[in-house]
């Protein structure tokens, strides 16, 4: 997280308005969403505020957006000091903001920050002629084209410290300049070597409607399939596949390849091998074995063959190592997806949401939950009186204890006993899904049942 | 290699005009009508045929993630959001999409909203993109004038598309938070369940695609599932845009079949390792979230889904960073954990606390200021951060560094020692616990 607060009161303007212009376009914009769902243009009008304001976004500006948008104003200056992009002080005339994640980093963005620093200062300030200020930012996407920077709006790829300064000479004497590469590339292709898409048949517009022959060939538009098709296979790879919510499938999958010193001593080994610390020091910066064939290899990678070699079984020996099953997708971040047991989840979701739409809204819970589950037995009374006490299980306060207790659920062997669909009906009943799987009800009853027997 | 044929994206470097006219000679916009007549299932299907993982990152299924949506509107309208912010470091491929070749996606959002009954679809454009919102609006109201879409148009589907300007932040690449931000409100992920195919935008079924996933969907359908299906191999179909950036000789977005080797593909696109293969220190293969994977193991192994999480990484977005041996590892894995500590929303705890701790340790162990025990702590660390946060962010920030230390052990090691065998005015800290 970043700490980002306004500009002290002696820099901030007295008031802002829209220009005319810029209010028409606002109208614009938010007639892009929904009626009532004006807040949704914030950000854009935001954007447009800080252009009209020399690039920075003063406090009155935020307040003019928020009355505009009818919004209280701390929700606008929320979005405001979240958002990276608005500067909240003054900044030069040419705003630098220098990408310096790895793949820039690795191809010489430290040289353009260091220029930067020789030549403008610490980043944040602006230049005394108030035409440069500049800042380190975090990725900005055009990693094939590196090291770049972004000079207000425009990118400004392929560079050298010697033609950044270029640039800035250019800019601030107001010659004109090239957007995008600054050698000669005209996207992200490989320079000089393009070796793709150069049939020319790709762009003549001969090959335009060929596919339309595999539909004739079909002799007749391919039938659609059937209307229950698809909403039955969703569900069937719900059941063949059912997992709680946050499952580990899908991480990647670790080996306990980390020869940690303790994990040597642990299996009565020296903690740090003389030959390593050797190794270590012998070497240059990098540590990673030159080639395969190095007998020495072992010791530092795990590698199935050498956990067979130490009598450990080769994979499987951890819960998540588990090889996955063909459907199980892995979760990576930039999260658009979700993981395998999210596919399971929302399967069910699904289903239990299309079964739930079929009754009216004001069936009972009995009658909704019996829809979509199966009801587990319950007892008449407690066994030898005493029932369990069941707000022990995490999730299940003094109300839900009752209800349970209404269903005849009186012991934690019960609930350690229900299956997925007496889980589900349970849910539904309690007009909690999916929660059960959550905070793992059955798994708590089950732990807590085990002295009893 | 992949025949030009087989390419989807065939003006990915921009060579070709992105217009209307010449998109529509490159096949986009070809018999679309045609294609909604199919009907939604038919789509659906046709989707799941082709075996298609989401391009995003996650490799969700998307054809299972359409079916997700509700058959029927119970009064709500659908919505489909495209999520083109592109943070992932190393990742720059949706970009040449919107640049080069807009048009693909606008039909994909029609096809996809026609398939999931929605009528309006939001395209979230990260607030960098200046050049690439400007495109694509065009691209946009080319399409409105030729009426291809809006209210009342060629294909009698009424349907709308909104480009959306983001402002920076790369959280909003998690659907949630990109649901959060498009409604006017700070980006920070809401909790599953409601999933966004019930409970979405505005309240409203939602299903949130990866710009790739959507500007394939078009050549998909008119080819067919089938062909797509035959491209790379098994439950890793098709073709993926790579983004190779990092010490090659010629870094590039190319366009190839999963399951293309690591070797073939910087040899064929890239011009081949700089200084040689021998001089290949280790490479990320998915984006910055994804742990590295060594030389020796990356080196011939094939780029797909499933073959680079048995190595315990990932494929992620697809954007494989290269880095050789004059790579000071430890400071980069460094910079990636200023990056998730910058860019962490500040709502789960784990999150917010320790990107920042993690951060700062990694800071002095790249200096070797750092006592060796703290190694095992700051792993310890990752895993309670990993998988204790609302999103994957926590997750993201913990794997790199398991990562590093998973294979780069002896290297801190050797910092450490050199540090503490030189005499320093200052004691070596220790991380407070």
């Amino acid at each position: 997280m970043a700490n980002r607060r306004l500009a002290p009161a002696s820099e901030q303007p007295e008031s802002f308005a829209f220009s005319p212009e810029n209010a028409e376009w606002a109208k614009t914009q938010i007639a892009k969403y929904p009626e009532g769902r004006q807040a949704s243009a914030v950000i854009s009008l935001l954007w447009r505020a800080q252009e009209q304001n020399g690039g920075w976004l003063p406090r009155a500006a935020i307040e003019a957006v928020a009355a505009e948008l009818g919004m209280p104003n701390i929700r606008v200056l929320e979005v405001a000091t979240f958002y990276t992009m608005f500067a909240l002080e003054p900044v030069g005339r040419f705003w630098i903001q220098v990408c310096g994640t790895v793949p820039c980093d690795s191809c010489g963005a430290r040289g353009l920050k260091e220029m930067l620093q020789a030549r403008l200062g610490p980043p944040g300030h602006v230049s005394a002629d108030g035409t440069f200020s500049w800042l380190e930012v975090e990725c900005l996407g055009a990693c094939c084209n590196a090291p770049m920077v972004q000079i207000n709006q425009d990118y400004y790829e392929d560079l050298t410290p010697e033609s950044l300064g270029q640039l800035m000479d250019d800019l601030a004497a107001g010659r004109p300049v090239k957007v995008g590469s600054q050698t000669g590339r005209v996207s992200s292709e490989p320079q000089g070597a393009v070796n793709t898409l150069t049939d020319p048949t790709l762009f003549d517009g001969s090959r335009v409607g060929a596919w339309r022959k595999r539909f004739e060939e079909a002799g007749k538009v391919e039938t659609p399939a059937a209307q229950t098709g698809e909403a039955a296979s969703g569900t069937q790879q719900a059941a063949e596949n059912p997992k709680p919510a946050r499952p580990d499938v899908g991480r990647p999958i670790e080996r306990p390849a980390s020869d940690a010193p303790a994990q040597r001593a642990a299996n009565g080994e020296t903690p740090v091998k003389a030959e390593d610390r050797a190794d270590a020091a012998e070497r240059g910066r990098s540590t990673a074995k030159h080639g395969s064939a190095r007998p020495g290899d072992a010791d530092v990678l795990d590698s199935p063959a050498k956990r067979v070699a130490e009598g450990e079984p080769a994979a499987g020996d951890q819960g998540h190592q588990d090889v996955p099953a063909r459907d199980a997708v892995p979760q990576q971040p930039e999260a658009s997806g979700a993981s395998a047991g999210e596919v399971a989840a929302e399967a069910e979701e699904a289903r239990i949401a299309g079964a739930l739409a079929a009754l009216p809204k004001d069936a009972s819970p009995e009658r909704k939950a019996d829809a979509v589950g199966k009801r587990p037995p319950g007892l008449d009374a407690a066994r030898v009186g005493k029932p369990d006490d069941l707000t022990r299980i995490t999730g299940v306060g003094p109300g839900n204890s009752q209800r349970l207790n209404g269903l005849g659920i009186y012991h934690f062997d019960q609930i350690a006993a229900w299956s997925r669909d007496e889980i589900t009906w349970v849910g539904t009943y309690l007009a909690f899904p999916g929660r059960i799987d959550r905070e793992n009800w059955v798994g708590q009853a089950k732990a807590l049942s085990a002295p009893a027997q | 290699m992949l025949s030009d044929q087989d390419r989807i994206f065939t003006n990915l470097y921009g060579l070709h005009s992105p217009g209307l006219d010449a998109a529509k000679k490159r096949g986009a916009w070809d018999g679309t009508k045609f294609l909604l007549e199919q009907g939604r299932d038919w789509i659906i299907e046709e989707m799941k045929a082709s075996g298609l993982r989401g391009r995003g990152g996650a490799g969700f299924p998307t054809g299972l993630k359409w079916s997700f949506m509700p058959k029927k509107s119970d009064g709500r309208p659908h919505y489909l959001v495209v999520n083109a912010d592109e943070s992932e470091p190393g990742t720059c491929k949706d970009r040449e999409i919107m640049r080069h070749d807009p048009h693909l996606l606008i039909e994909g959002c029609m096809l996809a909203c026609f398939a999931m009954n929605a009528h309006a679809c939001y395209v979230y454009i990260r607030g960098e993109y200046v050049a690439e919102k400007h495109a694509l609006q065009k691209a946009v109201d080319e399409a409105y004038a030729a009426r291809l879409v809006g209210q009342s148009n060629v294909h009698d589907y009424p349907f709308d598309i909104y480009v959306h300007h983001g402002a920076g932040a790369y959280i909003c690449g998690e659907e949630t938070a990109l649901i959060e931000s498009l409604e006017g409100k700070k980006g920070m992920p809401r909790l599953k369940p409601p999933f966004p195919a019930n409970m979405g935008l505005y309240g409203c079924p939602t299903t949130v695609n990866n710009v790739e996933s959507i500007a394939v969907a078009g050549t998909i359908l008119r080819r067919g599932g089938a062909w797509f299906a035959g491209l790379g191999g098994k439950n890793n179909t098709g073709t993926k845009l790579f983004c190779v950036s990092g010490h090659v000789n010629k870094p590039c977005n190319v366009e190839e079949e999963l399951g293309i080797t690591f070797r073939e593909l910087i040899d064929r696109h890239c011009g081949g390792m700089r200084g040689g293969w021998d001089n290949l220190l280790c490479s990320i293969p998915g984006g910055s979230s994804v742990p590295l994977v060594l030389a020796e193991q990356i080196i011939d192994a094939k780029m797909d889904f499933d073959t680079l999480r048995n190595l315990g990484s990932g494929l992620g977005t697809a954007a494989v960073i290269v880095l050789d041996k004059s790579t000071d590892i430890v400071a980069a894995i460094t910079r990636i954990s200023y990056f998730y500590k910058h860019e962490s929303c500040g709502q789960c705890t784990p999150c917010r606390e320790g990107t920042g701790w993690m951060w700062r340790v990694m800071q002095r162990m790249t200096e070797g200021r750092a006592q060796k025990r703290e190694i095992d702590m700051l792993f310890e660390v990752t895993k309670q951060i990993e998988g204790h946060t609302i999103c994957a962010l926590g997750d993201a920030a913990a794997w790199p560094i398991q990562g590093l230390i998973r294979h780069f052990r002896p290297e801190i090691e050797k910092r450490i020692d050199r540090y503490t065998a030189n005499p320093h005015s200052e004691p070596v800290p220790m991380a407070a616990e």
